[in-house]
């Protein structure tokens, strides 16, 4: 039973212990439940995977409505790799949540904390599950209205108003999103998939459509943080609760570039997108700009969840260079840089949830001398940074070798040059923590290492790290068969 | 209390048929325009007419906060549970038709349970809401 109902349990397990949690005295009991839940649907998303590894495609009708009519769940393989991707971090955030929540949120709302969290978990798995696009759109709202309420929990009253401004901007661009979804029903009349994707091209030269495509590549760009879109990022990374930092970073801009990635190749079609609309001209020197820019502006950061927030602006860059490429190599190394993003600022920002358990700030000049005091956090700090960086055995080093082959098949050295000047402003950027970590005298003679609660899931990440940089054979044949998939030739 | 005497009497008259109307529209929603979304709000406005004439504490004694927090997340439990009642007698989730004998009777119980949890979540949550905003600068 499980096995036919796989997709749906993902979202629904999560959705229906939101109100339990929420009910749930404050205390350790909440947590408990929330890990519950997130191991499960660990569990549940290595199983889709391993169905549909094969490139073969489940269908899943809701209410027993066939598809176009009724919502369906639609899982093919880079459905099914997002989902692990969000499920996964979910897992590897809740055992380091135990202590980092009790110390930054107040008792009284710890409860609706692990709500509003199963909620936003429900709504990332939800929109990774769907085959509806307004179906896709609720679930967008609801990760994104519980992200508001968790951003706006954390410590300092900053955070109120980063939330606001990520609130203004979510919602200008769910409006956005919601008016390309009507425009593409106005002139197809179906909201599936699918159905929209077979039913376009007799309708392709029509402006409403192009219409449509670029009110939904605008509103996900500002889900994405897309250079010129991104001013709400940094705030809302800076001055979230650490585990929310933690898991937004790691999946929340994720999940949206997996909506536009199939958005672009499922939906409208590489043909339109590329051949007609040209996106790849706007897509290009956006994202070149957005690596260079963000990663300069990340150099000058004295708040450190600042900086790494700039640096994620910087990373998205990445990740629509290869969208922008649109050929196999180039969506391989998106997929390759999505997964292994994740991967690097899950494992940097636990690092740094790690110094403001211990500390209690993530400024620079307080991390002075913490390579003594807390050696092992650090240590995670540098190997992630050296991830996020590209070097070799790690993880940044395959997504940046599959960009750069990208851009090799194409001829275009620009590229090349655009991402090796991203590394190395990398490389600036975290060697003032270094510097400061290691080289500088201490100020804190009373700071010790964080407890292992923290510490264990951190190096789990790190593991994780060097572990998908040596062996690519998952990540990388996975990434490649859903490239293949969305440029429609067999996976 | 002892001012706005037709406020009042007025809103005595008033709440227990705005009431019956919400009771109304909540369970004449699969016949007629309505259900759950619109029931809840209008049930809802009953109390937050009460709470405006006799004062907050006195509708907070009727309707305690954290009763309506437990509220909130029935009506949605409800939902989704006839979702995964609908699962454990063979359908998919929110498969109606298998609810009861006849896949006719099933559809008309589960819709009218699902817009039970609608109605009874948005109506707590309303009030949620008006507590919230109305109870601002009280210790």
């Amino acid at each position: 039973m499980i096995e036919t109902h796989l997709s749906l349990l993902l979202v629904v397990i999560p959705l229906i212990a939101a109100p339990i949690v929420a009910i749930l005295p404050n205390g350790r009991l909440p947590w408990l439940v929330t890990l519950l839940v997130s191991l499960s649907c660990l569990v549940l998303a290595i199983m889709q995977l391993w169905n549909v590894a094969d490139g073969s495609i489940i269908s899943y009708e809701l209410g027993g409505w066939a598809p176009p009519w009724g919502i369906e769940y639609r899982i093919d393989v880079i459905n099914a790799f997002v989902a692990l991707l969000v499920a996964g971090v979910a897992a590897v955030t809740l055992p380091y949540a135990l202590l980092s929540v009790e110390k930054e949120i107040p008792t009284k709302q710890i409860s609706l904390f692990y709500s509003a969290f199963l909620l936003c978990l429900s709504g990332l798995l939800g929109i990774t599950q769907t085959g509806d696009i307004f179906n896709l759109f609720v679930f967008l709202e609801i990760s994104s209205l519980s992200s508001y309420a968790l951003i706006s929990l954390g410590k300092q009253r900053k955070a109120l108003t980063a939330a606001y401004q990520y609130l203004f901007m979510g919602t200008i661009g769910a409006t956005f999103i919601l008016i390309g979804i009507g425009l593409a029903y106005a002139v197809t009349g179906t909201l599936n998939m699918a159905d929209l994707a077979a039913r376009l091209p007799e309708v392709e030269a029509t402006r409403t459509l192009q219409t449509a495509f670029i009110f939904l590549l605008i509103g996900v760009a500002i889900k994405l943080a897309v250079f010129p879109l991104h001013l709400w990022l940094p705030n809302a990374y800076a001055y979230a609760p650490s585990v929310i930092t933690i898991f937004l970073a790691a999946t929340a801009t994720k999940v949206a570039a997996y909506v536009l990635i199939r958005i672009i190749f499922t939906v409208f079609g590489a043909s339109l997108a590329f051949q007609e609309m040209h996106i790849h001209w706007l897509l290009l020197p956006l994202a070149s700009i957005a690596v260079i820019s963000a990663s300069l502006v990340a150099i000058f950061q004295y708040n450190i969840k600042r900086m790494l927030a700039y640096s994620s602006v910087a990373q998205i860059g990445y990740i629509l260079l290869g969208i922008g490429i649109a050929s196999a190599t180039g969506l391989t190394a998106s997929l390759l840089h999505l997964f292994n993003h994740a991967l690097m600022k899950a494992a940097l920002f636990m690092a740094l949830g790690a110094v403001l358990y211990q500390v209690g700030s993530v400024a620079l000049q307080d991390m002075a001398g913490l390579g003594r005091r807390m050696p092992w956090t650090m240590a995670a700090f540098v190997a992630g940074g050296l991830s996020l960086i590209g070097v070799p055995l790690t993880v940044g080093f395959i997504s940046k070798l599959y960009l750069i082959l990208a851009a090799f098949e194409q001829g275009w050295w620009w590229l090349i040059v655009v991402v090796a000047i991203g590394s190395l402003l990398a490389i600036v950027y975290i060697w003032r923590i270094v510097e400061t970590a290691y080289f500088k005298p201490t100020s804190h003679s009373n700071v010790t290492e964080a407890p292992l609660s923290l510490l264990l899931p951190l190096w789990l990440i790190v593991i994780a790290n060097f572990y998908f940089g040596i062996d690519t054979s998952l990540t990388v044949s996975v990434s490649e068969s859903a490239a293949n998939m969305l440029l429609g030739g067999k996976p | 209390m002892k001012h706005n005497l037709i406020l009042r009497v007025v809103s005595k008259i008033l709440i227990p048929l705005i009431i019956l109307f919400g009771l109304y529209v909540q369970f004449h929603g699969d016949f007629g325009p309505g259900g759950g979304f619109q029931a809840g709000v209008i049930f809802s406005s009953a109390f937050i007419l009460y709470s405006l004439v006799f004062g907050l504490d006195t509708a907070e004694k009727i309707i305690p906060p954290p009763v309506l927090k437990v509220l909130a997340s029935l009506g949605v439990l409800l939902y989704a549970g006839t979702g995964v009642a609908s699962l454990l007698l063979g359908g998919n989730y929110l498969d109606y038709s298998v609810l009861a004998k006849t896949p006719l009777a099933g559809q008309h119980i589960g819709i009218i349970v699902i817009e039970l949890g609608v109605g009874i979540t948005v109506a707590a949550v309303m009030l949620i809401i008006f507590f919230a905003f109305a109870g601002r600068g009280r210790t």
